[in-house]
């Protein structure tokens, strides 16, 4: 099912990129980047593996600092943030990871609380719970909330972590292969909880995938990165009636196999 | 990777002397670093006290069996080692004294480093190793928590305020052990053993052991840390982490050892 279109404020980007530019020793991945992530709207950054499409998060939350170029999130220049401003900033911005980052020591309730109890030391225990069981509610895992990380299958545990990233109510998600690895009916599973988030929390969202049915499904927009750069951007059948012969080989891969 | 410091698995490109000597002195200065941003962060609020309790829990209280049963042996094989010697010479009347002072000053803080080194430094780096490959540190940190103070500050305070608590055990079953062996060979009561023990050591002695067991507890601290949270290149690195934290560790300690015996000496 392709994503119904919505109405996008192209006045007010909540992330700016201009020129970003990161390399690891010799192996340049992002070499002038542009772009521009409007509110409310659900951003798929599509490309092959090892071309940057995480780093480019990582850069965006704070976990890697840029070689060149300006990023703006929320009106904020992240690279020139101290550290108690970049703390105050990552409030705002959430992020779910590739394999979940779920702390393998803790229970799914611990798991939830970790964040909610480090930033808001004033919240009592009754209200913890409440948040605890509203975000696992919310992704449709209220009986794991006693269980280990070790002991939740694949899908579960991206919803853990996206829970997990959720309790702090963000106004930011950055989703990091949220549909890696999962079958085909998690799959869609996953893409349904993106978008049911993005309707309940009304949160901006980047999604980096490979995977074209859930770029497909969750995208109001597609960006293509390629060789380092946005090839392309647009809706999915505007990036994909390219005749670019990149982006076409990206595609009939993807739906051949 | 936090981005207030460097990634010390990228060495630097062009190399100023050689590449093995390039990247062992910017492991040094890296290593230098990570205890200034230690030293940094561990005067400043918020504390971790709830985690720093959990890991003296971790370090100490579950180090005990192991270390009890180490510290008996060694004080019973010393004893058992020592008396043939002093026998030739009719001098068994002076095992007490001996055991002690080797006992406090140099077994004790020894034995137990060493353990803990291997016990509390391997699971430092393997756990730390495991949770930055797998991105909790990363997760930590996007959830706006500090990870360094978190996990680092309160697992440093832990073995630097919970191995000087460890010496003194290991010290007490040592003598203990001690004991048995010479009652059941001299009949020398358990009285005479501790009063001779006593008048033997003194504050100097346990000056500079509770010193040498904080500097070794800090140094355990530093060095699985160090490894577990710069560990990469995913599972094999975690290993490498473990075992890096242990022998560095013990390298470090017997380094260490020589140089506070030397500054204990110059006041003796």
């Amino acid at each position: 099912m392709v994503k119904q279109q919505k109405a996008i404020d192209r006045n007010n980007a909540v992330i700016s990129i201009k020129g970003l530019k990161k390399a690891f020793g010799d192996l340049e991945v992002l070499r002038g980047v542009d772009l521009e992530v409007y509110q409310g709207e659900n951003l798929v950054v599509l490309g092959r593996s090892g071309t940057g499409k995480s780093v480019l998060i990582k850069v965006i939350s704070g976990l890697l600092l840029p070689d060149a170029g300006d990023v703006d999130v929320l009106g904020q220049s992240v690279e020139h943030l101290n550290t108690k401003e970049l703390m105050a900033l990552r409030l705002k911005v959430g992020f779910s990871f590739q394999n979940s980052a779920l702390y393998d020591s803790m229970t799914v309730r611990q798991n939830l609380e970790f964040p909610l109890v480090r930033n808001s030391r004033s919240l009592r225990r009754k209200e913890i719970n409440y948040e605890v069981e509203n975000v696992l509610d919310a992704v449709g895992l209220s009986q794991t909330i006693e269980q280990m990380p070790s002991e939740l299958s694949g899908g579960q545990r991206k919803r853990i972590g996206i829970a997990r990233t959720l309790i702090l109510r963000p106004e930011i998600m950055l989703y990091d292969e949220p549909t890696a690895g999962l079958d085909p009916i998690t799959c869609i599973e996953i893409n349904n909880l993106i978008n049911e988030v993005q309707e309940k929390y009304k949160t901006t969202s980047i999604i980096i995938t490979h995977d074209l049915t859930c770029a497909k499904e969750t995208g109001d927009r597609i960006a293509m990165l390629l060789d380092g750069q946005f090839a392309i951007q647009g809706t999915f059948d505007e990036v994909f009636e390219s005749k670019d012969e990149r982006v076409q080989s990206f595609y009939n891969y993807n739906f051949t196999q | 990777m936090d981005p207030n410091t460097e990634n010390p698995n990228i060495t630097p490109r062009k190399y100023v002397i050689s590449r093995k000597l390039d990247s062992m002195f910017f492991g040094i200065y890296h290593a230098y670093q990570f205890v200034l941003r230690f030293f940094k962060e561990v005067f400043v609020p918020p504390y971790e006290f709830k985690e720093i309790i959990h890991q003296c829990y971790e370090v100490g209280y579950k180090s005990l069996p192991l270390i009890s049963l180490t510290g008996f042996i060694t004080g019973v094989v010393f004893t058992n080692q020592s008396r043939p010697s002093l026998a030739n010479f009719g001098a068994t009347s002076w095992l007490p004294s001996l055991i002690s002072i080797a006992i406090i000053r140099a077994l004790a803080p020894l034995v137990t480093a060493l353990i803990a080194a291997g016990k509390v430094g391997s699971n430092m780096g393997a756990e730390l190793g495991s949770m930055k490959v797998t991105e909790q540190i990363d997760a930590m940190e996007v959830s706006a928590t500090n990870p360094f103070k978190y996990l680092v500050v309160s697992r440093i305070l832990a073995t630097t305020f919970m191995i000087p608590i460890l010496v003194m055990y290991t010290a007490c079953v040592a003598l203990l052990g001690a004991f048995l062996s010479v009652h059941s060979n001299e009949q020398t009561s358990f009285s005479m053993f501790f009063s001779q023990v006593f008048d033997t050591i003194s504050f100097l002695d346990i000056f500079s052991t509770t010193f040498k067991s904080t500097v070794f507890g800090f140094t355990i601290g530093v060095v699985g840390c160090y490894h577990g949270y710069n560990s990469s290149k995913g599972t094999e690195g975690v290993g490498r982490a473990a075992n890096s934290a242990v022998v560095a560790a013990m390298f470090l300690i017997f380094v260490e050892e020589i140089i506070i015996v030397q500054i204990v000496n110059a006041f003796r």
